[in-house]
């Protein structure tokens, strides 16, 4: 009903693309892709897309810059990129990560955003290479029908194109799109196209001009849950007694299809297969190896539907809310836990001291729309400075903590729309000196001393009038 | 503090030795009582081991949101709070309707550890409250009693009370309620009336006002306090103790006191208004009386004496009556007879139940039942009267102070479960005084009668020795009654005066103890502990399973382990993160200070029960069939309704069980409900002989909705029977949402249908033309639109 209109109009938006990619001039003429493939995964909630794409150089200069083009409504959902190159001969491969930054060109046509793919050696002419790219997004399935009853599953949209977006010319390529189950309501044909299973095929396509854009709309279902949590917040706060406490506030929320109408226990926990498929009954969190005292509670008290299994390796916390969340339900609660400090504490060799811990959420399969770290330093720590792997905005705090005078340095770290794949390890260097330790115990001590001092004095002194 | 020095010159070669002994016995008390301090703190513990540091029940959760909103806002905040969550629409006026002493408390210790940088929460600290006021109140206890028959009974006492059951169960970690505090504060008040008693210092009576002043700011108990030192005094005065002491232990404070109590919005006026305190300002005039006449009598010859007596008696007399005649035209000008209904039914046990449904149902205001008795104070109902003829041996105002607390707070514990709590601690003291006479008769006897001592020689150095330590026992005695018209000793100036006493003292002990035969007194003691030992048992075992558990939570134990109910906590989870901010939500009022605390939403009615009708109405949609309430709720703007459904795990103090308490509540306001149609034969019941309009009311339809699809029957494990009406659909409500256990089940409002728009005000039209018009629009109540 609605695809073929959509299929029109972005029929007239590939046309503008050509004519529009026909009277440009541009430098990056020089590369062209021999073969892409594309591998989407659409069985969770996160988008995964594998890209594998075979450059060549077909320039006379070598070129060490490569650019990856995403249409702008995709890139506001984009967690991640990733590009790896195999590098050696045969069996000793090893992949290596290059860098890649967003870039702005002046003339991109209809507001495409570019990612620049900084290689290690520059690609010479008529040589070719092989880029595995990674990106994620999030949010990017669209419930359709936006609200659905208890009984029923979740459909969702997935927008895209059929053809790979993409300044340079790509002279072979086909996508694959996975969909969790063989549930598929209807999907756009750009042939040729073909459906097995829980796959389907575009392409393979030959011969695209650069900026080729084909929209493809794909209906089915997903009815695993959207867990979503709007914002974390993640204090690590470091003693230099042996303890690292580290205490996690969520806001927690069923990012799919909004729950309608009734909400049936009798229904849910006679019929489960049938009932509330989509709803987040539980979620697993990831934790160190090693982890002790931890807590599950909300602003109204302890949570009592929590499992903890460790190992040496690893912890793993279950959780449950305290009722199934069903789509657009929202829950708050504190996951709280110790660690063994020389576990992540280390000291570098300029005699400074740093933390060494993981940045995302422990969550597993979640995508976290705002996650702020803060690292709370020893008091009297000094010049701490945070190293993480990708760009986040920082800034200094002050806390107080017990029986503090001088405040504890807060480290703020702010990163919107994550996923899994961003718990990677973060460090933050600071200087201290372990004299700092004492500090509170002799505050304390001094204190009883002077109050005994003063029992002393006032038994010893007459302070009657009269004698 | 240490005991008093012992005087030095006498007994050169004892000197070293006593006063060392003494030295060691202050130290001795002082640890005694701190361990005391600590075991009345930690045997309020269990709740928090047991199940986890929360607030309890009902009326504490209103107290956390008042502490929090303190904590956030201050004080003139505080003062000013108008809080729109509550009785909507009327709201209430938090500020001028809350004793604020708990709040007031527990918010200065969170500003004061969060000054020095401690960072506990406001939940902590309210949760902690009860267990450190409950050390306060075992010290409050020791010190009293020490003033009535010295540290041993004092120490006794305290040891008592810090585990004494009844107070463990209004105190417990989490126990956030006025009562927490108010124990302490009452007991506190009467040492430092016992103490003015006993030294007449101006100052005591000062201090004994400002602890009034948070006694009354703390609890509506204090009208025990303002009746019961007047009580004494008057007792004073008729058995001949009058004395220049008694008035100033009383006068101040009732000048003072009423001075400071007006001070406290939520008393206000009625400091003076209201029959509670008449009876202080009685025998405030009577003491005056008696101090003129007894000025008269000193100054005058006997013969003057006796005439001016008469005219006295005349004139004084004449103005009583004319302030009496005041007194009683004010208060007859008031509606209730200037009492209010608690107080009258503590007055006559049976008001209550008679006139004022909603005070009755509520089962802490029930009276106690004789098992009640024995697990909440459990031995110290054997040893109170020994305690009682322990004190009137020898008679002091003290003691005879202890003697009337005791026997009122007997009178109102028998009145009120409730009150149990104030008859606590008198049942401490009284039993700790018998306890440790008891003690020390046995012991001294034992001592005598040893071989090793009995020798000449020894016999005399013991006998000193113990007259000593008896002296040091009995040093505020014989400093009460000796220097009580010098008073204000200075910590150099007491010791004087007690040397005289030993050598005459000894003897008479020492008669007295050698009546007593050694086996006899050493099985006795053995008796004596072993029944400490059991009660020591009893109140562990009560702390631990009887009184600690929260009532939000629940667990039970079967066969495969322990079961968590958390049913309330996630319904009012629920209701926080998934419904508008605005939204207001219909129940029972026991649930209303938890759903503005825990899920933050508004409510119709709640725990403070101060507008009858509003409950009324609630009462009454609840009782009503399923349109009629959805009218009513619909008026309110109501757009949750929640009840409490114990049916399917066998929860019993559920909605379907307190549905008469609604019924009745409700029909007292509005006639036509009646509670004779819910009854069949005079029996409340659910299954298929009941009534149908049990059957069609709101409450039964919203617990068994498709509750009969759990288990094909519709077996209700609370009733233990089958409901009656199984199948059924509903019109008006649609379930938005039940707890895992169906404890708690949530239905909304559905919106009025456009098209029959025009029907349902014509039936609007015509319910209110009948009975329940007149109610409806006299309360206000009614949606204005219409």
């Amino acid at each position: 009903m609605e695809a073929p209109i959509r299929a029109a109009q972005f029929l007239g938006f590939t046309v503008f693309f050509l004519l529009f990619c026909v009277c440009r001039s541009s430098p990056l003429h020089n590369l062209l892709i021999s073969n892409a493939e594309r591998r989407i995964d659409l069985t969770s909630h996160i988008v995964k897309v594998y890209l594998t794409l075979k450059v060549e150089n077909a320039g006379s200069t070598p070129t060490s810059e490569i650019l990856l083009a995403f249409p702008p409504t995709q890139v506001d959902h984009l967690a991640t990129v990733e590009v790896l190159v195999t590098k050696g001969k045969r069996k000793k491969t090893t992949l290596v990560r290059l860098d890649v930054k967003p870039t702005e060109l002046p003339d991109a046509p209809n507001g495409t955003k570019y990612f620049t793919i900084y290689l290690a050696n520059p690609l010479n002419s008529g040589e070719s290479m092989t880029l595995e790219v990674l990106y994620l997004f999030t949010h990017s399935l669209e419930p359709f029908p936006a609200e659905i009853g208890q009984s029923e599953s979740q459909l969702v949209y997935y927008r895209d194109s059929a053809l790979i977006l993409s300044p340079y010319h790509i002279k072979q390529q086909a996508t694959f799109v996975k969909t969790p189950s063989t549930k598929v309501e209807s999907f756009t044909r750009v042939e040729p196209t073909n459906r097995a299973g829980t796959e389907m095929k575009y392409g393979p396509y030959e011969d695209r001009p650069p900026y080729s854009f084909s929209p493809i709309l794909i209906h089915f279902e997903n009815n695993s849950p959207f867990p979503v949590v709007e914002e974390l917040v993640r204090e690590v706060e470091i003693s230099h007694w042996g303890n690292l406490q580290v205490t996690e506030q969520y806001t927690l929320v069923h990012g799919g299809a909004r729950h309608k109408g009734v909400f049936s226990r009798v229904e849910y926990q006679s019929r489960p297969t049938l009932s509330g498929t989509s709803s987040l009954r539980y979620l697993l969190a990831r934790l160190p190896p090693r982890v002790h005292s931890v807590y599950y509670r909300d602003e109204i008290g302890n949570i009592s539907s929590s499992h903890l299994r460790t190992d040496s390796r690893k912890s793993e916390l279950e959780i449950e809310p305290r009722y199934p969340l069903f789509g657009g339900w929202k829950t708050t609660f504190v996951i709280g836990y110790g660690l063994p400090l020389q576990d992540f504490l280390f000291e570098s060799s300029d005699d400074r001291r740093y933390l060494n811990f993981t940045f995302g959420c422990p969550l597993l399969e979640t995508v976290v729309d705002k996650l702020t770290v803060k690292v709370v330093l020893p008091e009297g720590s000094k010049d701490p400075s945070a190293v993480v792997a990708f760009p986040v905005e920082q800034h200094l705090e002050t806390k107080y903590s017990y029986l503090d005078v001088v405040g504890r340095t807060v480290v703020v770290m702010e990163k919107k729309n994550l996923v899994p794949s961003h718990n990677s390890h973060f460090q933050v260097h600071y200087t201290f000196k372990p004299i700092f330790m004492l500090a509170e115990p002799l505050m304390l001590a001094s204190a009883f001393f002077l109050f005994f001092v003063a029992c002393v004095a006032y038994l010893h002194i007459d302070l009657s009038i009269r004698k | 503090m240490a005991a008093p020095e012992i005087s030095t010159a006498a007994v050169p070669t004892l000197y070293t030795n006593n006063a060392l002994r003494n030295a060691f016995g202050g130290v001795l008390a002082f640890f005694i009582l701190l361990l005391i301090g600590v075991m009345a703190f930690s045997i309020r513990l269990f709740s928090v081991i047991k199940y986890e540091s929360v607030i309890h029940e009902f009326d504490p959760y209103f107290n956390y949101r008042v502490t929090q909103f303190l904590a956030k806002n201050g004080i003139y905040e505080f003062w000013n709070w108008f809080d729109d969550r509550t009785w909507y629409p009327l709201g209430r006026v938090i500020g001028g309707t809350v004793y604020p002493g708990l709040t007031l408390t527990a918010g200065t210790i969170w500003w004061f550890l969060n000054s020095l940088n401690i960072p506990l929460s406001v939940e902590t600290v309210c949760v902690f409250t009860a267990p450190i006021f409950s050390a306060f109140a075992s010290w409050a206890t020791y010190l009293l009693t020490k003033e009535v028959k010295g540290t041993g009974a004092g120490l006794t006492a305290a040891a008592l009370l810090a585990m004494v059951p009844s107070y463990i169960s209004r105190s417990v970690a989490g126990s956030y309620d006025n009562e927490a505090v108010a124990i302490f504060a009452l007991i506190f008040t009467f040492y430092l009336y016992i103490k003015t008693l006993n030294t007449g210092s101006l100052f005591y009576a000062t201090l004994n006002s400002i602890a009034y002043f948070y006694m009354v700011c703390s609890w509506g108990g204090y009208t025990f306090i303002i009746n019961l030192i007047p009580m004494h005094v008057l007792l004073c005065i008729v058995t001949g103790r009058f004395s220049s002491r008694l008035y100033i232990a009383y006068a101040p404070l009732v000048v003072l006191g009423t001075l400071l109590a007006a001070l406290v919005p939520v008393v206000g006026f009625n400091a003076v208004m209201t029959s509670e305190h008449f009876a202080s300002f009685l025998v405030f005039i009577i003491l005056h009386v008696v101090a003129f006449v007894y000025y008269i009598k000193g100054t005058l010859t006997p013969k003057m004496f006796k005439v001016a007596v008469t005219l006295v008696v005349s004139v004084g007399l004449a103005v009583c009556c004319a302030v009496i005649a005041v007194l009683i035209a004010l208060v007859a000008s008031s509606p209730t007879k200037g009492w209010s209904g608690r107080s009258l039914s503590l007055l006559d046990p049976t008001y209550a139940s008679k006139y004022i449904p909603i005070i009755a149902s509520v089962s802490e205001h029930q009276p106690p039942t004789w098992p009640s008795y024995f697990m909440d104070i459990n031995v110290l109902a054997f040893l109170v009267p020994a305690g009682i003829i322990a004190c009137f041996s020898p008679l002091s105002d003290a003691s005879s102070f202890v003697v009337l607390y005791i026997a009122a707070s007997v009178y109102f514990s028998g009145v009120m479960v409730r009150l149990m709590l104030v008859f606590a601690p008198a049942a401490c003291i009284t039993s700790g005084i018998a306890l440790s006479q008891a003690f020390d008769v046995f012991t001294q006897s034992i001592k005598f009668q040893l071989p090793g001592i009995s020798s000449n020689k020894e016999v005399d150095a013991a006998e000193t020795s113990s007259a000593t330590a008896e002296a040091q026992n009995d040093a505020v005695k014989t400093e009460k009654s000796e220097e009580t018209s010098k008073n204000r000793p200075s910590k150099k100036s007491k010791k004087k005066e007690k040397e005289e006493k030993p050598s005459t003292k000894a003897k008479a002990e020492k008669k007295r103890l050698l009546a007593l035969p050694l086996d006899s007194s050493v099985i006795s003691l053995l008796l004596l502990i072993l029944l400490g030992a059991f009660y020591v048992v009893h109140c562990v075992w009560a702390a631990a399973e009887a009184y600690s558990a929260p009532s939000i939570v629940l667990t039970s134990r079967s066969h495969d382990g322990l079961h968590v109910f958390d049913d309330f906590r996630e319904a009012y989870a629920w209701l926080r993160h998934n419904t508008d901010v605005d939204d207001k939500v219909a129940s029972w009022w026991d649930y209303g200070y938890q759903t503005t605390a825990m899920a933050n939403r508004t409510v119709i009615v709640d725990n403070n029960t101060w507008n009858n009708t509003h409950i009324a109405t609630v009462g009454t949609a609840m009782s009503s069939p399923e349109k009629a309430a959805w009218e009513i709720f619909h008026s309110l703007d109501v757009k949750y309704v929640l009840v409490v459904f114990g049916g399917l795990v066998g929860y019993p103090s559920d909605d379907i069980n307190k549905f008469l308490w609604m019924v009745r509540i409700g029909g007292g306001v509005f006639p036509h409900i009646k509670e004779p149609d819910y009854l069949r034969d005079g029996q409340y019941r659910i299954d298929s002989q009941a009534t149908p309009t049990m059957l069609n009311c709101l409450m039964y339809k919203l617990c068994y909705y498709r509750f009969v699809e759990t288990d094909g029957k519709g077996f209700d494990r609370v009733r233990q029977t089958e409901i009656g009406k199984k199948y059924f659909k509903l019109t008006h409500f649609e379930e938005v949402f039940t707890t895992h256990h169906w404890m708690v089940r949530i239905y909304k409002l559905k919106p009025p249908k456009n098209r029959i728009r025009g029907k349902t005000k014509k039936s609007k039209s015509k319910t209110s033309s009948t009975s329940s018009r007149a109610k409806i629009s006299g309360t206000g109540k009614k949606n204005p639109w219409h």
